[in-house]
């Protein structure tokens, strides 16, 4: 295909935003245009509510709305998660029927992947699914559940063959979270913040048409989600800064923030909040000290670093390799990087690291980004995962040797009940 | 912003340079010649200059160079680390040439760097004193003015290549002045009278260094009296990259031994890479090794433009500072998953050892090049408020 230049595309875009873009429409309505003219989503397919182009023309598009000061598309947490997914595998009628709300902001998504019994190990999950007529009924219990507590459907991996091995008994539905079958319960973190939930379903229903891909190919789909999970990973460092602007557009996109962002508001500080840093430094008086020093500049190089590395490998994916398992060094490096944050902030406010609340050192957030770092090497797959990943589908090292993959899943080695808690 | 991204004609340079070194002067080369009494393989030399041009690549054209810039320079220097390369070309092709390029007249400029560029002749620069550092103000040495000469007095240490060397730039002072003020560069000629080279015994036998010592040594100035410390900085800034850069290929080739190794030993039954213990260290070793080289790409970049002072220095500090970390933990754990064979003469993991050693202290430490980042980012925060 021959590309449009990204002079061609500006004046597009910019044409196109003088045309449509309207600060006092509803939001949902603002959106609806972006879905329907695909400037939302420039770099989706052209068939799919996008126009085809380019990661780098699509960052030109952007640029155009950022100029504008033009609302965008519903991108935020694990909705573009779910489209990524639903893109690759989803049927057309699938496609054509959730993509929209997704992206106007209408539907709010959550990942039913984990459970009590299975984390790291996702394909050893035992909820169950089974086809009666034209329904799946749906048995087991999610642990973990990001959004779950506000969210209008799931991603669902459940296992719906327990005669075959692990991976190959998997499938994926769309769950509809507001239904009798389903119970959601918000699960407290240890920063204090309920952002995950537990979700428990009993006899939930899944019409027939929501299965994703194949019965038992739901493995399959599950690691597109996972993929871009990871590679997604970096981006969370600058979740949810609500525009400013007056119209309606604005004010309802404030509202969405207010309430859709609300359980997310510690995910910049478990990144680390590298940019608080220096002023926190100051504030303290502790810049001067050399010990300090060192610290802090070990967190700063390495967040540049890592931005470096993540924009190397744009530009790599630019001249046509397609995202593949380096998605997990940014996810282990964005660990690193948060460490080595926190060991920063802690060096920068001394003592005053003791407190937490309004008070204590950039009004808490030193506090916050200390007791919310530790999720970060967790949330999305471990950093021992990413180094499994790295070591066997990066560098080439052999797999270790396993019993879990080439018997049925019936006679796998599992988790007691009592021991996941 | 930098585009950490090489063209087409870069990545060929690489490719060609990579090839070159690969056969020309694999590490078993470096291994004879750090034994050598030379320190060096003149006939390779020869080449770097003559035919390919590698000793010019960053010098200007109209002084006999290729033109280009430091992202080929970071290439050649990255292919170099990656082979443990033996010979002066970092002491005279980055530092003598670099301090030409920014501390000489045009006319000295052209007076030395033609043969400079095509590796007729070696130079290096002396800066370090004995426990100092590499910068202005811990410059000791002096000068002083004399029937129309200059005559130098003092000591420097840790020079590259002293022996070899045809002639030496080197950083002294107006006497009683201090700090940056009143620092100048000369050029001093091998076998002056009233000076004594004095090789060091080092750590690293492929990089060899000397202590100069200088008893009013006939000199000529370079530039402006008093005025190098500026250019001064940015010769060391810009060395400090294509130094980063060196380290990276280092750390690279160790990850490669590392991981083949790792796929062919076995013990218990299994190959070792099929351990976490061993792949857990390479997945670490692979990151810390992608980051040391973003770094060190990303400085290239600002080098290689116009860039301020202290965007130069806050991106060779990054550079710097990270591939040294990256480089000897590379070597640490290299030895580590070769397990007692590692240890051994034998091996070529300890030639790396010693180069990550040696190039983590050259120019400056991690430490000092992380205080002093901080001081760049910061006094670059407080500009913007
Ligand atoms: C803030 C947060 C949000 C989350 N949101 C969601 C969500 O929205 N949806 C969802 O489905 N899940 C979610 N999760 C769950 C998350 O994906 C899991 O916690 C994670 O995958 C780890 O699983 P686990 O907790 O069962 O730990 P386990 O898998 O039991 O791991 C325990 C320890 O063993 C290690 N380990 C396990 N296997 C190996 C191995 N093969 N090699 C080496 N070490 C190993 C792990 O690294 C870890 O250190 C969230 C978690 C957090 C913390
Ligand atoms: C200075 C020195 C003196 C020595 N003196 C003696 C002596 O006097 N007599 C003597 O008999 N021997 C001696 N040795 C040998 C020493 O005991 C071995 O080198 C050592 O046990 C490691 O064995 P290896 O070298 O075969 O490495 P390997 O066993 O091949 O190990 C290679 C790497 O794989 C790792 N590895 C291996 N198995 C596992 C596993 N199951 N899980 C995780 N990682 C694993 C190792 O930790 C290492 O990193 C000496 C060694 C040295 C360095």
């Amino acid at each position: 295909m021959n590309e449009p230049a990204a002079e061609q595309v500006r004046e597009e875009a910019r044409a196109w935003l003088a045309e449509h873009w309207d600060s006092d429409l509803p939001l949902a309505e603002w959106r609806r245009r972006l879905v329907s003219s695909g400037w939302g989503c420039p770099t989706w397919p052209a068939a799919w509510f996008g126009k085809g182009l380019s990661e780098a023309l699509g960052e030109v598009v952007q640029a155009e709305f950022r100029r504008a000061g033009a609302v965008g598309v519903a991108s935020s947490g694990v909705r573009m998660l779910a489209a990524a997914t639903l893109l690759e595998h989803g049927s057309e009628e699938q496609k054509a029927r959730l993509l929209p709300r997704i992206l106007t902001g209408e539907d709010t998504w959550c990942q039913l992947f984990s459970e009590p019994g299975s984390g790291s190990d996702l394909a050893g999950l035992t909820t169950r699914a089974e086809l009666n007529r034209d329904t799946w009924i749906v048995n087991g219990q999610k642990v973990w559940t990001t959004s779950a507590h506000h969210a209008r459907y799931g991603m669902l991996l459940a296992r719906t063959d327990w005669d075959v091995p692990k991976h190959r008994g998997l499938s994926f539905f769309v769950l509809e979270i507001e239904q009798p079958g389903v119970e959601v319960r918000p699960l407290r973190q240890m920063n204090g913040h309920a952002s995950f939930n537990e979700v428990f379903m009993t006899d939930a229903r899944v019409p027939r048409d929501m299965l994703v891909g194949k019965p038992g190919g739901g493995w399959q789909v599950a690691l597109t989600t996972l993929a871009h999970e990871r590679r997604l990973a970096d981006g969370m460092r600058t979740w949810g800064q609500a525009e400013r602007g007056e119209g309606r557009v604005y004010r309802e996109l404030r509202e969405e923030q207010a309430r859709v962002m609300e359980p997310y508001k510690w995910y910049p500080q478990r990144a680390g909040r590298v940019d608080l840093i220096l002023p926190v430094a100051r504030a303290s008086g502790r810049l001067p000290d050399p010990v300090v020093r060192q610290e802090i500049a070990r967190a700063l190089m390495l967040e540049r670093a890592a931005q470096w590395t993540a924009r190397r490998a744009r530009a790599a994916r630019a001249l046509g390799q397609p995202p593949g398992p380096e998605g997990s060094l940014g996810k282990l490096a964005a660990s690193v990087v948060a460490r080595a944050a926190a060991r920063a902030h802690a060096a920068a406010v001394g003592p005053d690291a003791l407190l937490a609340g309004e008070n204590a050192p950039a009004e808490g957030m030193v506090a916050e980004v200390l007791l919310s770092v530790p999720a970060i090497s967790i949330a999305g797959g471990t950093d021992e995962i990413q180094r499994n990943i790295i070591a066997e589908r990066v560098l080439g090292l052999p797999k270790e040797p396993r019993d879990d993959v080439d018997v049925p899943f019936r006679d796998v080695r599992r988790n007691p009940s009592n021991v996941s808690r | 912003m930098s585009q950490l991204s090489f063209s087409d004609e870069q990545r060929q340079f690489r490719d060609f340079v990579a090839r070159f070194f690969r056969e020309q002067s694999p590490v078993a080369r470096a291994r004879e010649l750090m034994l050598s009494e030379a320190g060096y393989d003149p006939e390779l030399w020869r080449r770097l200059g003559g035919e390919l041009g590698l000793t010019g690549v960053h010098v200007p054209e109209a002084y006999g160079g290729q033109g280009f810039g430091a992202v080929e320079l970071g290439i050649v220097l990255e292919e170099m680390g990656r082979v443990a390369y033996c010979g002066p070309y970092f002491g005279s092709a980055v530092l003598a040439t670099y301090a030409l390029l920014e501390g000489a007249t045009a006319a000295q400029q052209e007076r030395w760097l033609p043969e400079l560029a095509a590796g007729g002749v070696i130079g290096s620069l002396a800066v370090a004193e004995t426990g100092g550092g590499w910068e202005a103000e811990t410059v000791r040495a002096s000068a002083r003015q004399s029937a129309g000469r200059w005559r130098l007095e003092g000591t420097k240490s840790y020079v590259l290549d002293g022996r070899i060397a045809d002639f030496f730039i080197v950083a002294a002072r107006e006497s009683g002045s201090t700090g940056a003020e009143g620092l100048s560069l000369f050029v001093v000629q091998a076998g002056a009278a009233g000076l004594e080279v004095e090789p060091l015994q080092t750590i690293d036998a492929t990089r060899r260094l000397s202590r100069l010592r200088l008893s009013g040594v006939d000199a000529e100035l370079l530039g402006e009296p008093g005025a190098a410390a500026p250019a001064l900085r940015r010769v060391l800034d810009r060395a400090a990259v294509a130094l980063a850069s060196e380290m990276v290929g280092g750390a690279q080739a160790l990850l490669d031994s590392a991981v083949s190794y790792a796929k062919l030993r076995v013990q218990f039954g299994r190959l070792i890479g099929s351990f976490q213990a061993i792949k857990h260290r390479c997945a670490d070793m692979l990151l810390a090794v992608e980051l040391a080289k973003s770094a060190a790409y990303g400085a290239a970049e600002v080098a290689a433009r116009e860039a301020s002072a202290d965007e130069l220095g806050e991106a060779a500090a990054l550079a710097k500072a990270l591939a040294a970390e990256a480089f000897l933990q590379a070597a640490v754990d290299t030895i580590q998953i070769h397990g007692g064979i590692g240890f051994t003469w034998e091996n070529d993991t300890h030639l790396y050892f010693k180069r990550a050693r040696g190039s983590e202290f050259l120019l400056g430490t991690p430490a000092e090049f992380r205080d002093r980042f901080v001081e760049y980012v910061s006094a670059r925060e407080a500009a913007h408020e």
